[in-house]
């Protein structure tokens, strides 16, 4: 047997997909909760959702979007040896992912001063359909923040890949893998959005 | 054909192998066959753990009342049985024990596809296991919600569920790596010649397997961190009073939970797939319908999940629903019965200890898969939900299912690892006794189950004392028959004779390498020309 | 396939679905604006699903993968999608 490493691009990217696939099914338990509780309280989702910022929440759907751009892009940039391109861009994902959870302090802080959060006494003075709305935002947008924080890790650690050469127009599946986490991330806001900060009628 | 080389026998293949001195050369290896023994060696100690736990509610069960423990004792007692014996035995069991060990070297690779990936898994596996036990030392004292961790209980219960949510959501994490890895091995890493319909039917279960490791394990993960999140921060979404819905955690538990069954099953049947044709001398009859019913049963396994639930209040139309696609389930895998017995139909039988399990397989997982049917059925589990026919019924289908098929799995391939052979008098001797013991003890659950005894209770009324004490005795003899087939076991692997490297006549790719085998596997990359149970292409009949 | 020779998307390509991905943006706000009663969330599922699918396809390259990726992402999907529906049966029918 020789002892030549044989990468095999193919097998890390499907393996990349199969984690995102958990993913998927790890944010699905939230959304089988929402389903149920949007049928079930179909109108204090709707005054629960009027409460949230459409500006927040859209303005951090247009920095997701164009994070997902800029990472898009670097592997491009990589693949036509402009790595210093891509280092710039992927540089740009990380300071969205930045505005991102800056927006989101600013938003929590806001309601967390209103006095709604998990257990205040204020939400459960509201009426139950609310309270549910409400402590499932926060679980939702929480575990999707923490996962924009990884994102914004795993990007990073890429970056450094770059930096010492060990990723390169040669060999960029990590670049890649790395890329795909970040669009899964992209993605969960994408449904994220309408279904918290939409309910209007 | 063979990949033995001129020195075979003489060396101690992958065990004089290591890449770093003493215990570092095991826990820093990613080598799947050191990985597979690791987790088989801590599979193996947790089962006995487990075991000794169902002992003693076997010993608190002898009399109705207090016998050796009070009943808060009791709740955590078969609490913890339950999360060891499910999330450390065997949910892992045959995958990461006998998948790493095996897997690889039936499909002509030389390690799975992220061989590193492989270590972390463990890594979660024995962090999951630390969390379990340390839940028992530390905060209010070990869970005593039994292992579903139902609401309202679980939220409201000063005992550490909290830890033990950790541990289960560290468990799952490493099953779905696993699981992972081992969809992309099978895809990615077959040997030339090794085509879809060529891969033994061990390393089928394992693939059907994996997808559900995949696609269900997330869902217990959100939902112990929902639970974690309720209990630490408040969040109501389980809690009546803040709007939210108790059924929905069992939902929410229960579309894994389910699920799991089957990844407990699954490679259960494919050790069983595999070693039938072997001791029958015989290709395995119908090849293709066992793999079609596989996938079948890992697909019909996520659509059954609320059969768990028909009497917890949700609407009449689910329970229906649910209790029709449950008979649904039950077809693939009773297809794959009749193929076993076909394949041994006219066959030239070997009546070796890997055989003598996989008969009881057989036979117990028929026993447990009928009682299943009754609870299947909406109308008659509404009369024994939550019974002992209940416990009865798993215990037949994970301990006489799965159990049987782990004991088959060590009697089969140990010799391969270690390359040396137990006693098989003493082995079979073991295996009788392990029978007896096994069908005195859990057929009386099911007859008490059916006179109307419930489950989880410490105490229970005095006409259901006999039948108790006769399962109480059933345990002791149950555990006397593991004693003698472990003690047998582990002097073989010391002390026994060295093995032959194809001690039962396989056809598939593990036999045709060393006892053990080579750090790679192979000396050169094998090209399959064959089908795992061609004997006579094999040149072995 | 290696990866030298996997195909390179243009930069132009990712800006075009960055922009039809704003303009969708855009359209799934204005449409929320609208009463439709009950269709409201489907119609925004709906806008979500296409903005996915050109993530998916383009951003994450899965237009030019094998057709085994899209059929796991497709079992995926609707495994999730049988888990929603089924827990809906027990949630709207109950007495």
């Amino acid at each position: 047997m020789s002892g030549h490493e044989h990468k095999d691009y193919t097998g890390a990217k499907f393996g990349m997909w199969l984690f995102l696939f958990t993913e998927v099914l790890l944010f699905g338990g939230l959304f089988i909760l929402y389903s149920v509780y949007l049928a079930r309280y179909p109108k204090e989702f709707i005054s629960a959702g009027k409460q949230l910022n459409v500006w927040f929440g859209g303005g951090n759907t247009l920095v997701l979007l164009t994070s997902s751009l800029f990472v898009a892009i670097s592997i491009t940039a990589l693949r036509r040896g402009s790595t210093r391109l891509c280092l710039g861009l992927l540089g740009g994902t990380v300071a969205c992912a930045a505005i991102f959870m800056v927006n989101k302090y600013f938003e929590w802080s806001a309601k967390i001063g209103h006095g709604i959060y998990p257990g205040s006494t204020h939400l459960k003075e509201l009426p139950p359909g609310e309270m549910v709305f409400f402590n499932i935002y926060y679980l939702t947008t929480g575990l999707h923040g923490i996962h924009v924080v990884i994102g914004a890790i795993v990007l990073v650690w890429t970056m450094v890949f770059i930096k010492t050469g060990r990723v390169h127009a040669g060999d960029w599946v990590i670049l890649e893998n790395a890329g795909l986490y970040w669009h899964l991330v992209d993605l969960i806001w994408i449904f994220i959005f309408p279904l918290y900060y939409l309910i209007l009628h | 054909m063979s990949y033995l080389p001129p020195s075979a026998g003489s060396g101690r293949g992958f065990f004089d192998e290591a890449r770093y001195p003493g215990i570092f050369g095991w826990i820093l290896s990613t080598d799947h066959k050191r990985i597979g023994l690791l987790y088989f060696w801590c599979i193996v100690t947790f089962f006995c753990v487990g075991a000794v736990l169902g002992l003693l509610l076997r010993l608190e069960l002898w009399a109705p009342g207090r016998t050796i423990m009070d009943a808060q004792t009791y709740n955590a007692t078969f609490t913890l049985h339950g999360v060891i014996m499910i999330f450390l035995f065997i949910i892992p069991g045959i995958p990461a024990a006998f998948g790493n060990l095996i897997m690889p070297i039936q499909l002509g690779a030389r390690d799975v596809a992220f061989p590193r990936l492989n270590l972390f898994s463990w890594y979660l596996y024995i962090s999951g296991a630390a969390l379990a036990v340390t839940s028992l030392f530390t905060g209010g004292g070990p869970p005593d919600t039994g292992w579903t961790f139902y609401v309202p209980f679980s939220a409201q219960t000063t005992t550490n569920v909290s830890l033990a949510a950790v541990a289960v959501f560290l468990l799952g994490f490493s099953s779905i790596l696993t699981g992972l890895n081992f969809v992309t091995t099978i895809h990615r890493l077959r040997a030339e010649g090794m085509t879809w319909m060529r891969i033994p039917l061990f390393t089928w279960s394992l693939y059907a397997t994996a997808w559900i490791q995949i696609l269900a394990t997330p869902v217990i993960g959100i939902t112990v961190a929902l639970l974690f999140a309720e209990r630490i921060i408040g969040t109501g979404l389980f809690d009546p009073a803040q709007g939210g819905d108790p059924i929905m955690f069992q939902h929410l538990f229960w579309i894994y939970s389910h699920p799991a069954v089957y990844i407990m099953i699954l490679p259960g049947m494919g050790v069983i797939s595999d070693i039938v044709p072997v001791f029958a001398r015989k290709p395995a009859f119908g090849y293709k319908a066992i793999v079609v019913s596989s996938i079948a049963i890992a697909f019909a396994g996520s659509l059954v999940w609320a059969h768990h639930m028909y009497t917890s209040g949700m609407s009449d139309i689910a329970v229906m629903v649910f209790s029709f696609l449950t008979f649904i389930v039950a077809i693939p895998s009773a297809i794959k019965v009749f193929n076993w017995l076909a394949t041994m139909y006219q066959g030239s039988i070997l009546l070796d200890p890997p055989l003598l399990y996989a008969l009881s397989f057989i036979l117990l997982f028929t026993i447990g898969g009928l009682t299943g049917l009754v609870l299947g059925a909406a109308a008659t589990d509404i009369h024994v939900h939550d019974t002992y026919f209940v416990v009865g019924h798993f215990h037949f289908v994970m301990f006489g299912g799965t159990g049987m098929a782990f004991f088959a799995a060590m009697h089969y391939w140990l010799p391969k690892i270690y390359g040396r052979m137990y006693d098989k008098t003493v082995a079979t001797v073991a295996w009788g006794v392990i029978i007896v013991g096994f069908l005195i003890l859990y057929l009386s659950m099911k007859i008490v189950g059916m006179m109307g005894m419930p489950r989880r209770y410490w105490d229970y009324v005095p006409e259901f004392t006999g039948l108790n004490q006769l399962a109480t005795v059933g345990s002791w003899i149950l555990a006397i028959g593991l004693v003698l087939m472990f003690v047998n076991l582990i002097r073989g692997i010391l002390k026994g004779e060295p093995a032959d490297p194809n001690p039962w006549g396989g056809a598939t790719l593990e036999w045709q390498v060393p006892s053990p085998p080579p750090t790679e596997n192979f000396e050169t990359d094998p090209v399959v020309t064959h089908g795992p149970y061609d004997f006579k292409k094999a040149g072995i009949l | 396939m290696t990866q030298d020779h996997a195909h390179i998307v243009p930069y132009r390509t990712f800006i075009i679905v960055w922009i039809a991905l704003l303009i969708l943006t855009a359209i799934t706000v204005a449409a929320a604006q609208v009463n439709l009663g009950a269709l409201n969330v489907w119609v925004a599922l709906g806008i979500a699903t296409l903005k996915s699918g050109l993530v998916v396809a383009i951003f994450m390259h899965m237009k030019y993968e094998s057709p085994l990726f899209k059929i796991a992402l497709l079992s995926a999907l609707a495994i999730l999608a049988i888990f929603i529906g089924m827990t809906l049966l027990d949630v709207l029918y109950r007495s």
